[in-house]
């Protein structure tokens, strides 16, 4: 195979890392919220460790992200 | 037609005042250091200016770096408990340094310090280092608890203490990497989607889609200022919460 290709096809193959992080996102916020409407006296106290998670499940989709960009600018 | 952009272009050092070569490595004064001074400057001229009035009803200015420093307290205290105040001052600065580098890395055409990940992992290691050395200083061999998980069967430490030496020594990778990489990730796509507009400008008739791009741009740059103040957070917290294990390592 050529190797741009394959160089290209593993940037594209390295972006589906980001499948885990959105379903980590979802389940984050999804429960944030489920657990939040039962008691919104509640909610405000977990603001902080919401975008903590957040910004941690983030964090490994980009990962990911990083892993594509090195592929295409670096290797 | 061809219009070609580098996003990647954004993040390379210029040096401004060379400072001689050691083997082929150039040493500069570059302007990553420059930022970095600007950044050390704008947070002591804001915190001096802050605090030199003292009022008791504050002004603008002084309830602004209240709120920082008792937010930055909080998060402390909540992590580490009472003793972890001696670590204040070290959160503090950290939290500073990255929040003003971050937003000097919104401003157009300016660079983003940050996205490299040496510097990242330069206060990594400063956070991880102290961590060692107080906790070693001050536990002894204590400071191996640790590794240990209080309160978990027997036979499951065969398993629970390698994953907890790895998840230590893993610790001012996934910090450095995960400031690093959410700026300069940020950074590129605000660079191809602002470089999509462009791409439809020139494009004839297709260019009636070219606010698309452009509106995105726009919320992308309102995320990424989230990003930035976030990102500062979490390496404050993460600090705190690693800080926690060098002053109670017995989990």
């Amino acid at each position: 195979m050529d190797p741009v290709a394959a160089k290209y096809i593993g940037a594209g193959l390295a972006c589906l890392g980001m499948a885990g992080a959105s379903i980590g996102l979802g389940n984050l916020f999804g429960q944030f919220y489920a657990g939040a409407l039962r008691n919104p006296s509640a909610a405000d106290s977990q603001r902080t460790n919401l975008l903590l998670g957040f910004a941690l499940t983030e964090a490994l989709g980009i990962f990911s992200l990083l892993v594509a960009l090195l592929l295409l600018f670096a290797v | 037609m061809a219009v070609s952009v580098d996003p990647i272009h954004q993040f390379e050092l210029q040096p401004l005042v060379s400072l001689g070569h050691i083997g082929n490595q150039q040493i500069a004064f570059t302007q990553s250091a420059l930022y970095m001074f600007a950044a050390v400057g704008v947070i002591a001229l804001l915190t001096i200016a802050a605090t030199s009035g003292r009022a008791v009803v504050p002004g603008r200015l002084q309830a602004l770096a209240e709120t920082l420093y008792e937010f930055i307290a909080d998060t402390v205290h909540q992590a580490t408990g009472a003793d972890g105040k001696r670590f204040l001052p070290l959160v503090f600065s950290l939290f500073m340094f990255v929040l003003v580098l971050n937003l000097f890395g919104m401003i157009p055409y300016a660079f983003a310090v940050t996205s490299h990940l040496i510097v990242t992992f330069g206060l990594a290691l400063v956070v991880i280092l102290t961590v060692v050395i107080y906790g070693v200083a001050k536990h002894g061999t204590h400071f191996l608890g640790v590794f240990v998980p209080s309160g978990v069967p027997k036979p499951l430490l065969l398993i629970m203490v390698p994953i907890e030496i790895v998840s230590f020594l893993s610790r001012p990778i996934s910090l450095s990497v995960r400031l690093f990489a959410n700026i300069l990730a940020g950074h590129i796509a605000l660079k191809i989607f602002a470089f999509f507009v462009v791409q439809l400008l020139v494009a004839g008739a297709w260019g009636v889609l070219s606010p698309l791009p452009l509106a995105l741009t726009v919320a992308l740059t309102a995320l990424e200022f989230l990003v930035a103040a976030l990102q500062a957070y979490v390496f404050a917290t993460l600090t705190a919460v690693y800080l926690a294990d060098a002053l109670h390592p017995g989990h």
